[in-house]
């Protein structure tokens, strides 16, 4: 099964850029993302840009709406991601727990939608 | 078929599907990967039994005979939906190989497997129980939501939401890896404790003894995964407690602990669970459920060793530090003499425990005994309208009238 781990980072808790702390972050990303890797599990994985990056877009009446900011103000904000595929969820919960952000914010796990269930 | 024979049919169907449903079911999941299609395959397997052993006798395992046929149904299920058909050929393919499966001992029991997958952390705590309560003790939606003072179609969405996301979401129908074993193993045992005390707090006037079905889960545990300290401290926890049921109440009033007659407890009850609690603190691996038997031993003493339950309680916190392990632990402490510390600790739990009706309940009693009596007189009040059991209701009425007098 192919499951995404969203990662919802919370800058603020988070360490900051420069610090050793910070260099250990970037260590255990660098580490999960090669275990994941040597595991053949790994489908894809990115990092986003700041929340203060974001625009958001919808359309109301036929008419685009453009914003400034994220789809919701919180605390923690969708910061990256990777797709892995695993046998379950124990599995996919394990390699969630490898992501380091999981110390400050929360790391959400869903299964991707299967749109040929019977395989044909 | 003479209505005799016809009775004595439903009769051996019931006891099938009281005593092995659970099995069955575990089976059927193991085979399907699928709750709502295993319930629904047994149940038509259970329909299709009536009127086959009526017509040519009882096969020589009924069990096996369920267990065929529940899979030829949903097999037959599978093959009516389209998306399904790769999967209801690997299946064709099992009932085949196993057409000889017919002793019930030749049953994998896959019932340990089953447990872990309805209390998986990746479930909600209510409808871990809910889902335990459904598939391993056979309770129907109805009688679960009578336990737990839900409506019946909310529970019904409840148990549907979790089997739809155990198999959405890849929850696995296997036993844990080593180094999860302990918290989830601690995981089950909770949901086995929240049966117990659903059943110790309705008392006995609920269709089902929920009391009964914990002791049975706990069991089955002990008997499926031998060896575990913290398995075989709740099966101990639960038979110290259940011990005393008889005791527990006197004209249809909750009797105190102190004041319990103690000729009712049932002794051979009592006397496996301190045996099994030794059993468990032998392994030298201690757990909050061992913790928890060692203080239910304690208070089978008499009379009971109150600073040792306050010490157990202490320990307990570092397990579980929950605003109610230490009103337990204001309680102990009160038994064991030190009233001053026990209602300074109380003062302390009012706001998280606001809603917790023993609370109140402690409150009343200890500053009653202050003296404090305007402001026990308010707690019994508080405690008296939130007491689920009309036993508690009437125990407090009558200590409430008492410190009134």
């Amino acid at each position: 099964m192919q499951y995404m781990l969203l990662i919802y980072g919370a800058p603020a808790v988070e360490p900051q850029y420069g610090t050793p702390a910070f260099a250990e972050m970037m260590e255990g990303y660098a580490a999960a993302s090669a275990k994941m890797v040597a595991d053949g599990v790994m489908r894809s994985g990115e990092g986003l840009q700041g929340v203060e990056t974001a625009t958001s877009l919808r359309i109301r009446g036929g008419k685009v709406e453009t914003m400034d900011g994220p789809f919701a103000e919180t605390k923690e904000h969708l910061g990256g991601y990777y797709v892995i595929d695993v046998p379950d969820l124990d599995a996919a919960l394990k390699y969630a727990a490898l992501i380091p952000s999981a110390k400050y914010g929360t790391v959400e796990v869903r299964p991707l939608m299967d749109y040929n269930p019977a395989g044909n | 078929m003479a209505a005799s024979e016809a009775i004595a049919v439903t009769k051996a169907l019931e006891a099938v599907m009281r005593n092995d449903r659970g099995r069955l079911i575990a089976a059927l999941i193991s085979r399907l990967r699928d709750f709502q299609l295993a319930e629904e395959a047994l149940q038509e397997a259970a329909i299709s039994a009536l009127a086959h052993w009526g017509r040519v006798g009882l096969p020589s395992s009924p069990q096996g005979w369920l267990l065929k046929v529940a899979l030829r149904k949903a097999i037959d299920r599978l093959r009516g939906g389209a998306r399904e058909t790769r999967k209801a050929a690997e299946l064709a393919h099992f009932v085949g190989d196993e057409a000889d499966e017919s002793e019930p001992e030749m049953i994998p029991d896959q019932r340990l497997r089953l447990i872990f997958t309805c209390c998986h952390p990746a479930l909600d705590p209510k409808s871990r129980v809910a889902l335990t309560l459904r598939t391993l003790g056979g309770l129907t939606t109805g009688e679960i939501a009578r336990a737990f003072l839900d409506a019946e179609p909310t529970m019904g969405q409840r148990l549907s939401r979790a089997k739809a996301k155990i198999s959405a979401a890849g929850i696995p129908f296997k036993v844990p890896d080593p180094e999860d074993l302990p918290d989830r193993l601690n995981s089950v045992l909770t949901v086995v404790y929240l049966i117990f005390n659903a059943g110790y707090t309705v008392g006995p006037s609920l269709d089902r003894d929920l009391c009964a079905e914990a002791i049975f889960l706990a069991r089955m545990l002990a008997l499926l995964q031998p060896g575990e300290a913290e398995v075989e401290g709740c099966l101990a926890l639960l038979l110290i407690t259940h011990a005393r049921r008889d005791a527990r109440l006197r004209d249809d009033e909750t009797v105190a602990l102190t004041d319990q007659d103690r000729a009712l407890w049932d002794r051979q009850m009592l006397a496996e669970g301190l045996g099994l609690l030794e059993t468990a603190m032998s392994r030298r691996a201690p757990g909050p459920f061992q913790i928890k038997a060692a203080i239910a031993a304690c208070q089978s003493q008499s009379p009971p060793d109150w600073p040792q339950i306050a010490a157990l309680y202490t320990g307990l916190y570092r397990h579980e530090p929950t605003p109610i392990i230490q009103l337990n632990q204001a309680v102990a402490l009160a038994e064991a003499g030190h009233l001053p510390a026990a209602i300074a600790s109380l003062v302390g739990l009012a706001e998280p425990l606001a809603d917790y009706q023993p609370y109140h309940a402690a409150c009343a009693e200890y500053l009653g005994r202050a003296g404090q009596t305007d402001a026990a007189l308010t707690a019994y009040d508080r405690a008296i309208g939130m007491a689920v059991s009309p036993a508690d209701a009437a125990f407090l009425t009558r200590r409430r009238d008492r410190l009134r007098a």
